[in-house]
């Protein structure tokens, strides 16, 4: 019975302690160290929390980064393209050009041998017809001398002729 | 196993219950008490000073107003408290040496033109013109002499007092560290922290909830150090058997009545005197439970604590006291092994009571402050 019969002394005791021990931890102890984990753990969680938008923000970014390649991509492939197509026609412009232009200079080329052709004739048929007159005069000239000469030169002069 | 039961049990009727380990406890006793009495039949020699497992187990799990070490008698190595008593004539102390390790009340102290005696750790001041205590044969109750109104530094204050000073100083130590640094402690204020984080997140804010625990949390972490600090000092050699002893736990329970009572809410209050939700002629019969419920809750706590310290302190001595009641040193290879067994389980004990008492109080206080959703 002793042992579950109170004592107001220690009772008090207890009371008293437990109410001093509260107020002193609470005031130097519970409350700091409550407040400096609270603070702490606010700090990780905003940590956590920036570092996942940060990992998003990058992600982001990448992607951007991506899209604009790919457009620079496409881009550089059209210009390469519209490139190859300029080259394509000047080439074949220049062709045609130069392909008409040639024939161009060729047609003068025959237009101007054909006329160089007919004046040739043409100063050739009067040098013949001059040279045929020399000759006949020549031939008047010496018929008038000798038969055998005459015939000797007229001989002379075909050959002249021929060497012509 | 057993103080999870404890704990369904007693978070399922919310009604007083002793725990079965005191049970065990004085059924240990009492066959203790026939082991001594058959000792005594035995040889005649023992009769004169024999060896009384019930006293010697009683001397150590009560208060005294010395701190006994070891030794006998006038040898004995004793540290002498401050005795202060409350008296018709006024206040008065001495030092509990002046009684000269009388327990029996025959050494009369004399202070404040007083007349003074120690009988089995209770002071009788005698009444004028008597010089011995007596006592009524059949109430056993003080003839001739009464109680002061007793407030000495007992042992039991005293080692309150050593705990008390000693969570000032762990604590004031931890709370400096972050005056210091923001960064988490290192070490044994590391293992502080978690702790105190474990009382928040394990016990008040489940138990009171997320809005309500940050005003109950000094009274929570100061009773679970105190109780679980207490309980390990209570294991050393010699110490004082502070939570185990009714005095203590009634004042630590009363603590979690009045905090109920004090914060509880008109849902809480509702819910005790007219219970919503069921037949009106039903209701005052609930009235009348739940009216003992409110104070069967702390006064469960102080019980369980109470009986369980207590307990795990008789189990140890009783194995110790075998090897004094069998008189052969033989059974100290049997109840050393036994005793530190139990030493190592009232470790896990004394925490796991601190948790409990914190726990249940939570729960006790979360109840009273719940809001209730309408039904």
């Amino acid at each position: 019975m002793e042992l579950i019969t109170p004592e107001y002394g220690l009772f008090v005791w207890q009371v008293v302690v437990m109410i001093i021990l509260i107020f002193l931890l609470t005031k130097f102890a519970w409350k700091p160290v409550m407040k400096a984990v609270g603070e702490r753990e606010a700090s990780i969680n905003d940590a956590l929390v920036s570092a996942e938008k940060a990992k998003e923000e990058m992600a982001n970014l990448k992607a951007d980064n991506e899209k604009l390649l790919q457009q620079a991509r496409a881009e550089r492939d059209e210009m390469l393209k519209e490139a190859q197509q300029m080259k394509k026609t000047i080439i074949e412009e220049a062709t045609e050009d130069a392909n008409e232009k040639a024939e161009r200079i060729l047609d003068k080329a025959q237009i101007t041998i054909e006329s160089e052709k007919k004046q040739a004739l043409a100063e050739i048929k009067s040098q013949v017809a001059e040279l045929s007159v020399q000759i006949a005069e020549t031939v008047v000239k010496k018929q008038l001398d000798n038969k055998d000469e005459q015939m000797t030169l007229v001989n002379k002069m075909l050959d002249d002729v021929k060497l012509n | 196993m057993h103080e999870i039961f404890e704990l369904i049990l007693s978070q399922q009727f919310m009604a007083t219950h002793k725990s079965s380990k005191i049970t065990v406890a004085l059924m240990l006793m009492l066959i203790l008490n026939s082991f001594s009495s058959f000792a005594q039949l035995d040889t005649k020699e023992v009769i004169d000073d024999s060896f009384n497992p019930t006293e010697m187990i009683m001397h150590h799990i009560s208060d005294s107003h010395g701190w006994h070490f070891f030794g006998e008698g006038e040898e004995s190595v004793t540290l002498p408290l401050p005795v202060i008593l409350w008296t018709d004539e006024g206040l008065t102390s001495f030092m509990s040496s002046e009684f000269h390790h009388d327990v029996e009340g025959e050494h009369v102290v004399e202070s404040n033109g007083q007349k003074f005696v120690n009988y089995h750790e209770k002071i009788y001041v005698l009444n004028e013109g008597e010089e011995t205590l007596e006592f009524d044969e059949e109430t056993h109750a003080a003839m001739n002499a009464n109680r002061p109104f007793d407030i000495s530094i007992t042992k039991n204050v005293a080692s309150m007092l050593i705990t008390a000073v000693l969570l000032v100083l762990i604590f004031l130590g931890l709370a400096n560290h972050y005056k210091k640094s923001k960064a988490a402690p290192k070490g044994f204020k590391n293992i502080l922290e978690t702790l105190v984080i474990f009382v928040r997140d394990e016990i008040a804010i489940p138990q009171i909830g997320e809005k309500k625990y940050l005003k109950f949390m000094p009274f929570l972490l100061t009773v679970f150090f105190f109780i679980w600090l207490s309980n390990l000092l209570g294991l050393l050699p010699g110490a004082a058997n502070v939570t185990g002893n009714i005095s203590v736990t009634i004042a630590l329970g009363l603590f979690t009545l009045v905090l109920i009572l004090l914060n509880g809410n008109k849902d809480y209050w509702q819910h005790i005197f007219w219970m919503p939700g069921i037949p009106t002629p039903v209701k005052p019969i609930l009235a009348i439970v739940e009216v003992l419920g409110v104070f069967t809750k702390p006064i469960a706590l102080m019980i369980r604590l109470f009986a369980n310290i207590t307990a795990g302190h008789i189990i140890i001595l009783s194995l110790i006291g075998l090897i004094f009641i069998l008189e052969t040193a033989g059974v100290a290879a049997i109840s050393v092994p036994f005793a530190l067994f139990i030493t190592v389980l009232e470790l896990l004990v004394a925490f796991l009571q601190a948790f409990i008492f914190t726990m249940l109080s939570a729960l006790f206080i979360g109840m009273a402050v719940q809001e209730h959703e309408h039904h």
